[in-house]
């Protein structure tokens, strides 16, 4: 039984990454996940990542954020305190337009950006889960979970054959823990 | 796809031969990993005297009051709106690059956007120090929301476009934080990976945990899009409301129907001019001149014409409109601009922000860097003067000869503009030496499509028009940072 936990494929060009998950794929071996240093167009449809909802999340606070800062200004001058100012009308709707949009964007904005940090478990002080430290600079990573995956060779040789510079057979899951 | 090979005809936006992404990588973080140059801390001295030249003068404010500055009863506004006005409007060049251009698809804002953002952070908060100290009792500033109170309560007016302004600048403040931010995410766990110790620690708790997987880019993509979608229309609200100060009144020279769209082209054009000083200045001092090439600097200054044009027909209508209204008060207000007390001031706007920018007509002009930091500077004086020429000239002679009065600055007036300054570089500075100044992943994106070495690979494979490879080779002259003789035979 080895001990290798992970194997990773390095690559130095996305196309080449792009050629050995298909490659990976071809030959019925999951991928565990791809980290590379951009975004790079194409992965998500062939890892079968389904498309965002963070639209309709942001849609959603947007519509909360006008609600609630068009009732704030309704409850203000129309029904708590209404001033008479030259007998104009208090329930002025053209003057609840600025404020009203300025919340509908603050609370998509907001709403939405920590939606996605709740997702996608990020927030400050997260141990980073760093498979291989050159996956934020230069290398493009397929990870593969080793345990099941079998015969190690194989996928090695799969990998090089795609045209990964260097494979890593990796004891831990993580390298980013001290 | 990373592969797509991008038509000849267009300019590269990476130049140099061995670009790679590591590269890409250390070229940006040297000055993040490494001591500040000499340079650096000339600027950084420079610029933190400045700071502490506003410090002293919003102290001296808070002390004494309000009546430390020139204001009278005629010209109750002057200075401090001018120097708020000014920095919201630089501003709004930030997220133009961030956001509209990145709706428009348009790479170049790619090396960019980073320090522009930045820049529009900063010039918000500068903005943002006037709102506070013009208050003069700055813990009152508590009364410009809507919170429940012991008078009743008693609300603030939301019909009064001041309190629109209130929720348009900290909206707007606090989500191009929030887009800045997010997309620092990802370059600040490059510099994670490659520290050590405490350094590390820290960049490990800014970083939020990024790793880079799949799954984390597509929501990131998506994120971006969206807040750029956002964005935009928020950027126009703030100046839009900015203007509706002046616009919703009843002085002559202010109340007029044109004030949003002439303000958001003059904030767009100021922005635009800073973002060039800044760039300019940056890319020599920290040697990132492949990323931020002459095609970037000559798309700057074309925006910098259209937008100056665009305010140059602004002035026009308003003087066609003042002529054209019949309104007396209308027509002195703008004669006074030229044969009133302040005509200087109103030559330096209209000097400045119209017949300068002309310049930029010429290509020799748009290209030269000399010429373009220049301007940009000119601009910037200009800028300043159309808001101190819109406010304090407007002012200081309205309806009534009697009250006519004359507005001079007194040294804190000057002491707090001049500290702002201070402030913004301090910042700016601090910015180029603890973050990377260009987004390091959106510039990856480019390396295989739009760089000068991709598309010699491209010339040297042969198939391709020779008179585009000609059209090709000519739009590299200008650029400094190309070594022209490599193309003779190629």
């Amino acid at each position: 039984m080895s001990s290798t936990k992970y194997i990773l494929g390095l690559f130095d060009d996305p196309d080449n990454l792009m050629h050995g998950i298909d490659k990976l794929q071809k030959n019925s071996v999951p991928i565990y996940d791809v980290y590379t240093p951009m975004p790079i167009h194409g992965i998500e449809a062939k890892l079968g990542i389904k498309d965002s909802r963070l639209g309709y999340a942001a849609f959603m606070f947007g519509c909360l954020g006008g609600t609630v800062i068009f009732s704030l200004v309704y409850y203000f001058l129309v029904h708590d305190w209404p001033m008479n100012i030259g007998g104009k009308p208090h329930f002025a709707v053209p003057d609840f337009i600025p404020v009203t949009f300025e919340w509908t964007v603050l609370f998509t904005a907001f709403g939405m950006t920590f939606t996605f940090f709740y997702a996608t478990h990020l927030f400050p002080g997260r141990a980073p889960r760093v498979m291989d430290l050159r996956a934020t600079d230069d290398r493009f990573v397929i990870a593969i979970d080793a345990k099941g995956n079998t015969p190690h060779e194989d996928i090695t040789n799969l990998l090089k054959e795609a045209g990964a510079v260097e494979i890593k057979h990796n004891d831990r899951k993580y390298v980013s823990y001290e | 796809m990373a592969s797509h090979n991008e038509s000849i005809i267009r300019e590269p936006l990476i130049t140099g031969n061995d670009i790679t992404y590591a590269k890409i990588t250390n070229d940006v973080l040297s000055p993040v990993e490494n001591m500040p140059n000499k340079a650096w801390w000339i600027g950084f001295t420079v610029a933190s005297l400045g700071a502490l030249l506003w410090v002293v003068a919003v102290s001296y404010t808070f002390w004494f009051g309000i009546g430390s500055w020139g204001l009278n009863k005629t010209v109750g506004w002057a200075w401090d709106i001018t120097g708020f006005v000014w920095w919201v409007g630089i501003g709004h060049a930030g997220t133009l690059i961030s956001a509209v251009l990145l709706l428009f698809r348009q790479n170049w804002r790619n090396s960019i956007n980073r320090s522009a953002e930045a820049m529009t952070i900063f010039a918000v908060i500068c903005a943002a120090t006037y709102v506070v100290s013009h208050m003069g009792r700055p813990w009152m500033a508590v009364y410009t929301l809507p919170l429940p109170n012991q008078y009743g309560s008693v609300w603030v007016n939301f019909n009064s476009p001041l309190v629109w302004d209130v929720f348009a600048i900290s909206t707007y403040f606090s989500v191009s934080l929030v887009f800045w931010y997010t997309g620092l995410l990802p370059d600040i766990a490059a510099i994670r990976d490659r520290a050590t110790g405490l350094r590390r620690r820290i960049y490990s708790i800014c970083s939020f945990g990024w790793t880079g997987s799949v799954k984390t880019w597509q929501r990131f993509e998506t994120v971006s899009i969206i807040l750029a979608g956002v964005a935009t229309p928020l950027v126009l609200s703030v100046h839009t409301i900015v203007s509706m100060d002046f616009a919703t009144s009843l002085e002559p020279g202010w109340h007029t129907t044109i004030f949003p769209p002439y303000f958001v082209a003059g904030a767009i054009f100021s922005g635009f001019a800073m973002v060039q000083t800044l760039l300019l200045v940056t890319r020599k001092v920290l040697g990132l001149e492949n990323y931020i090439t002459m095609f970037h600097i000559e798309s700057m200054n074309k925006i910098i014409l259209l937008t100056g044009s665009v305010v140059g027909v602004a002035y026009l209508t308003e003087f066609f409109i003042a002529y054209y209204s019949g309104g007396e008060y209308e027509q002195y207000t703008f004669l006074n601009r030229f044969i009133g007390p302040y005509w200087w001031a109103g030559c330096m706007m209209y000097g400045c922000n119209i017949l300068m920018t002309q310049l930029m007509w010429f290509k020799r002009v748009r290209t030269n860097i000399a010429m373009a930091w220049v301007l940009s500077i000119i601009v910037n004086i200009g800028m300043w003067f159309e808001r101190f020429v819109i406010i304090v000239t407007s002012l200081h002679r309205d309806y009534i000869p009697s009250s006519w009065a004359m507005f001079y600055p007194t040294w804190v007036d000057v002491s707090v503009f001049i500290g702002s300054i201070g402030v913004f570089f301090t910042l700016f500075l601090l910015f180029i030496r603890v973050l990377p100044s260009i987004a390091m992943a959106e510039v990856k994106l480019l390396v295989k499509g739009s760089s000068e070495q991709a598309k010699k690979k491209l010339i040297a494979e042969g198939h391709l028009d020779p008179e585009q490879v000609e059209f090709y080779k000519e739009s590299l002259n200008k650029f400094d940072s190309v070594d022209i003789a490599e193309y003779e035979n190629a």
